[in-house]
């Protein structure tokens, strides 16, 4: 049932007297974000489509006159008929079908100069709405230097419609477009394109039925009874009005039709499109020069070159992994010195007491574990979009699709799952630019197990106390690092050739990506983008983390040892020193005993806690980088019955555990935002600590039965 | 008349005319929506490092797909 209030918001806006709402939409790679900014300053906001995750963003512009100008900018579309999540949403918005958008009043349509002949398809399809639309011709310089122009003024006059040249990226046409934006009236198009006779009849069944059974005006109703019959497997998404079983009936009866008769109806219709955008160009570009092979051919030969292209690619992985450690170490330093700095503080100004220690090792101790790699997590954004805005992302996806391909993923889950051995949230967060919903899910689910940095220290602590001697032979150390990321990356892999044959099975993803010409990079793009999402994660997981890190807390401080014991003792007797009694069954078989199930349990606040969980533990004073005293500590820990607890055979399992199980409130908290729900964060903790178990009963079992 | 070879197999560099396109299936949709269609004219620019996907000219602009797709695509090898 159609909500009536959504239905009238299509019709007239009331509010839309007073600021009037654009929405910009173009291809993706068209400079479209670069113009938004533009437009909007940093008066933007982000969120979320309601049901989806797709980025809503919405700015406001100032006319010349001051007059506030709403622009909403809806996600990259080549085409109205939707294929992916981010499409879906911007033809909703269009259509008018989502209750929690209203129909913008306007449309700013944004195309490349470059690539005149797509470009101009989306706006063919837009140009169907019978709203209002303005178009922005970008990158014009770069047209230019290709050498051909865009006559606009001949553009305009086939269109009917404003066209303004532009060039977003230095402000070139930017008064020229306020000015356009805020005119009272904008002509509509001049948009007699002959539909087809072949499927005439049938857009005007669809028509009158849209108009009948789904309220919709007229000339929506046109465009989007020529919008079904392209949109063949459309993607729905959450939060669109469902169309009318009547309307879908005759589409239906016309698809048998055509294909009893052989009607290739769909396209039929593409083909009429690009017939009149091909008169169209033939009218307004004009060549001004000879085109030979562009920079960007250049680059090309070089980049996806069977051999430079793997040299480059390591390159340029290498340096991004250089930078997030060596680069993120100082804001690290300075935040962990802020947070003790913060709970000194707050220690000293408050009595001792319950609150106290809620403030200080509760929530400024968790949010401070999370906080603490938000550098990291940022230089990832910032290289991740940087590697978008140059162009070398869908290089680096296009030569990696082959290998991704075998375990039926392409090559767009690689730059996620790479980033995921840095920190698993960004990688996560990365995976938006997936557009099959089934791959992006494969790769959320795997993407954790990569091994990322917070589990360095703990695969760094049991090195040392796996090998005996103050130092680790350098040989050894670096074997048994390759060796647990090997094992993480074969996981991932493996998981994902399991999950996409069973669980998520679905057709052969596509690799029909653009790749689009290699441009310098919008410094002030790339760090907006960054801090958005930064912002986006601390918003959208800091509950969740700052909830579960008093429930750790609340369960390693109560019930309260009586004074004058040990904060050892006190951790004993504790909840979380029960639960480590109570999961000892179940760990015992892996070698662990109840203390390092604390650490187990602790260790969902972020892995590395395992190694302070462990100092207090064993009562082990440890300083700051050297863990000598801890490693000496567990090395002194027995059994009950004086078997040693931390032999290299327990250590080695627990690096494997470490490797496989899911231990991280905050990617729990990103997949469950991601996912938009608890099943399957929920599966993928129980799928990877399960893996993790399995894997370390094998290990820890068959090591014992070697003598191990 | 020259013979109709899949784009697959259209050699590295070369041009060809697209002459036959499959009727059905959304990624044959989808790749017409970019432009592919019957007539339209593409250089085959390189293959990536391991072979698969292809990387195409058309209308201006660089476009990947797979051989899997490209299998289906029959083009016209333009003589020079």
């Amino acid at each position: 049932m159609a909500l009536p209030s959504h239905i009238s918001s299509s019709a007239a806006n009331p509010s839309s007297a007073r600021t009037p709402v654009y929405a910009l939409v173009g291809n993706p790679n068209c400079g479209k974000s670069t113009l938004f900014n533009a437009l909007t300053g940093l008066k933007q906001k982000v969120g979320n489509y309601p049901g989806v995750t797709v980025e809503k963003k919405v700015g406001t512009a100032y006319s010349q006159h001051g007059q506030p100008i709403t622009v909403i900018d809806l996600p990259g579309a080549y085409s109205l008929a939707a294929r992916s999540p981010d499409e879906a949403v911007t033809r909703d918005v269009l259509l008018g079908r989502r209750a929690d958008t209203a129909q913008p009043d306007r449309i700013l349509c944004i195309i490349d100069a470059t690539n005149l002949e797509r470009n101009l398809y989306l706006v063919h399809q837009i140009l169907d709405l019978g709203r209002p639309v303005l178009l922005v011709v970008n990158m014009m310089d770069l047209a230019a230097a290709a050498g051909t122009t865009v006559d606009v003024a001949r553009l305009e006059q086939e269109l009917g419609i404003p066209v303004i040249a532009c060039e977003a990226v230095n402000g070139r046409g930017l008064i020229e477009l306020k000015l356009a934006m805020s005119r009272a009236d904008l002509p509509l198009a001049r948009h007699a394109w002959a539909i087809p006779a072949a499927i005439a009849p049938a857009v005007t069944e669809l028509q009158a039925s849209l108009i009948a059974h789904d309220r919709k005006a007229p000339l929506v109703a046109r465009a989007e009874a020529l919008l079904l019959l392209t949109d063949q497997d459309s993607v729905r998404v959450a939060g669109s009005t469902p169309l009318h079983a009547r309307t879908g009936e005759i589409l239906r009866t016309w698809q048998q039709r055509w294909e009893g008769e052989g009607t290739d109806w769909a396209g039929t219709l593409v083909n009429s499109r690009y017939d009149a955008i091909g008169r169209i160009a033939a009218e307004v570009l004009l060549q001004t020069g000879e085109t030979g092979p562009t920079a960007s051919d250049q680059i090309d030969a070089v980049v996806t070159h069977p051999v430079w292209g793997w040299l480059v690619l390591g390159a340029v992985m290498t340096l991004l992994f250089l930078s997030i450690f060596t680069l993120a170490e100082y804001p690290m330093n300075v935040i962990d010195a802020q947070i003790a700095h913060l709970a000194d503080g707050v220690k000293s100004a408050m009595p001792p007491g319950d609150l106290r220690d809620l403030l200080t090792s509760g929530a400024i101790a968790g949010v401070g574990g999370v906080i603490i790699f938000l550098p990291q997590i940022l230089i990832l954004f910032f290289f991740i979009g940087l590697l978008e805005s140059t162009g070398y992302m869908a290089r680096a996806a296009f030569i990696m699709d082959r290998l991704m391909a075998r375990v039926g993923l392409n090559g767009k889950s690689f730059i996620p799952l790479l980033s995921s051995y840095a920190c698993a949230i960004p990688g996560i967060m990365a995976t938006r630019t997936i557009e099959d919903q089934k791959d992006r899910l494969v790769t959320i689910l795997v993407a954790p197990l990569m091994s990322c940095s917070a589990r360095l220290p703990v695969y760094l602590l049991m090195m040392a106390a796996l090998v005996p001697g103050d130092r680790v032979p350098l040989l050894t150390k670096v074997g048994i690092m390759i060796l647990m990321y090997a094992l993480g990356t074969v996981g991932a892999f493996g998981f994902a050739w399991l999950f996409k044959r069973t669980l998520l099975k679905g057709a052969p993803p596509l690799m029909i990506m653009e790749l689009p010409p290699y441009r310098l990079p919008r410094v002030k793009d790339v760090a907006l983008h960054m801090l958005e999402r930064g912002w986006l994660f601390l918003r959208r997981a800091g509950t969740i983390i700052l909830g579960i890190s008093i429930v750790l807390w609340f369960l390693s401080a109560y019930p309260k040892a009586p004074d004058g014991t040990t904060d050892q003792q006190q951790l004993a007797q504790s909840f979380a020193g029960r639960a480590g009694h109570l999961l000892e069954p179940a760990i015992r078989p892996l070698g662990f005993d109840w203390q390092i199930g604390i650490g187990l349990i602790t260790s969902f606040a972020a892995r590395e806690v395992f190694v302070s969980t462990m100092a207090v533990v064993f009562n082990a004073e440890a300083k700051d980088d050297d863990t000598t005293p801890l490693r000496q500590a567990m090395l002194a820990a027995q059994w009950p019955d004086g078997r040693a607890l931390f032999t290299p055979l327990v250590c080695f399992t627990l690096m494997i555990f470490y490797v496989f199980a899911m231990q991280c409130i905050s990617t729990i908290a990103v997949v469950r935002r991601e996912t938009n729900g608890w099943k399957w964060p929920l599966f993928q903790t129980a799928y990877m600590t399960g893996t993790a178990w399995i894997l370390s009963f094998i290990v820890y079992q068959g090591g014992t039965a070697l003598g191990f | 008349m020259a013979a109709s070879i899949k784009l697959s197999e259209l050699p590295v560099g070369a041009s060809a005319t697209v002459r036959e396109f499959p009727k059905t299936g959304s990624a044959f949709i989808r790749l017409r929506e970019m432009g592919l269609l019957a007539g339209t004219r593409v250089t085959l620019l390189r293959t990536a490092p391991l072979g698969d996907p292809l990387e195409i000219k058309l209308r201006g602009y660089h476009l990947t797909l797979r051989k899997t797709e490209a299998d289906h695509v029959l083009v016209e090898p333009t003589t020079a």
